[in-house]
């Protein structure tokens, strides 16, 4: 049998490859197809509001609208840990007002 | 009456030209009016597909704009007298189908014809958006392959949001997918998705699918559309998925590998 593989390698079925990422992307995709339009603004204007307190990344706040029953769930992740303080910096808490906030 | 269908699949070169000249030739041939309109503007193919390409004079934006009338730019099959063609413009303006505009020529057409099947550009751009605007029923034409099928799932959102029906909170527009280009012999070797995997995926209704065919090629060729060869397996398939459309039950054909007989090695014809 080894010898036979050998010979004839195997190769993965491509088709099943295909179908199991056409699944996943999908799944993710008809989430935030089907998500209301205000949450990326919303996600944008908290990362600016959060950011003049400590330093985060865009990919730190995670935004979820969800289902539990009957009540919708607009879950808020902010993940702060390791964060820098942005004490006293220009913009930041402590010093001037900030007018724009820059991501990045 | 008249009921519009939209031909459309996100992705480009998967078949909905070739698709909606055989679908409404297909519906003309069991006796229903129909008219095929070219949305692609700037881009006029239907009108070769469909070998009437020397006979345009005017064209959709001309009746838009009120340079023609409607029936100076509908022209008439000359295999079946049940069939027309309206063709689209070739100009550079790509913006130029306003939506009233095609609501009023639609107005127009439902009163003359059975069915008004749309083929749509590629894309979701406006052209796109517009041509599955108003439609009824929509041909979802997917090849079995990662980027199609994916561009079809954003096409079946989009119809299932942004459609007039969509709009007014009417009964959705009724999805039907057609898988093309299918090549049974490569789905045994696992080297293509299998329509069973394709309808899972998509999860709408399957209206029919159509096997890859030399014979597609021969037709545009020639500018006939593909229901008028009787020989063609996709031909076949396609009368078949009109069938199934007009609501007749009809068993798959062409979707297991074709045993070649001696007789078809020696002279090659798909």
């Amino acid at each position: 049998m080894r010898l036979f593989n050998l010979i004839f390698p195997q190769r993965r079925n491509s088709a099943a490859v295909a179908k199991e990422r056409l699944q996943i992307i999908l799944s993710h995709e008809r989430a935030s197809r089907d998500a209301p339009d205000f949450l990326p603004i919303l996600q944008r204007e908290l990362l600016a509001v959060v950011g003049r307190f400590v330093e985060i990344r865009d990919d730190m706040i995670r935004i979820n609208l969800g289902k539990q029953g009957d009540t919708s769930l607009l879950e808020i992740n902010v993940e702060i840990d390791g964060a820098k303080l942005n004490f006293g910096r220009p913009g930041g808490f402590g010093g001037r007002r900030a007018t724009s906030f820059e991501p990045g | 009456m008249a009921k519009v269908i939209v031909v459309t699949s996100g992705k480009g070169g998967v078949g909905k030209t070739t698709t909606a000249a055989a679908f409404a030739a297909g519906l003309a041939l069991r006796g229903h009016k129909t008219v095929v309109i070219d949305f692609d503007v700037g881009l006029r193919n239907l009108d070769l597909v469909m070998g009437c390409e020397r006979r345009v004079v005017f064209d959709f934006i001309n009746v838009i704009n009120g340079d023609a009338k409607l029936n100076q730019a509908l022209i008439k099959d000359k295999r079946n007298d049940l069939l027309y063609i309206f063709p689209t413009s070739q100009t550079r303006d790509k913006d130029a189908l306003k939506r009233e505009a095609v609501e009023r020529v639609l107005d127009e057409l439902t009163e003359q014809f059975d069915y008004i099947v749309c083929d749509s550009p590629a894309g979701i751009e406006h052209g796109a958006i517009t041509a599955l605007y108003f439609a009824d029923s929509a041909l979802i034409v997917t090849n079995p392959e990662v980027s199609s099928v994916r561009d079809s799932d954003r096409i079946i959102g989009i119809l299932a949001s942004k459609s007039r029906r969509a709009e007014r909170n009417m009964e959705p527009v009724s999805l039907n997918l057609l898988l093309t280009r299918y090549a049974p012999d490569r789905v045994t070797r696992g080297e293509m998705l299998t329509v069973e995997d394709v309808r899972e995926i998509l999860s709408i209704p399957l209206l029919g699918v159509i096997p890859e065919s030399e014979s597609v090629l021969r037709a545009s060729n020639t500018g006939t559309p593909i229901v008028f060869d009787e020989e063609s397996p996709a031909g076949r398939a396609y009368l078949d998925a009109v069938a199934r459309f007009l609501g007749e039950q009809r068993e798959l054909r062409f979707v297991k590998p074709e045993r070649k007989s001696f007789f078809r090695v020696l002279f090659g014809r798909a």
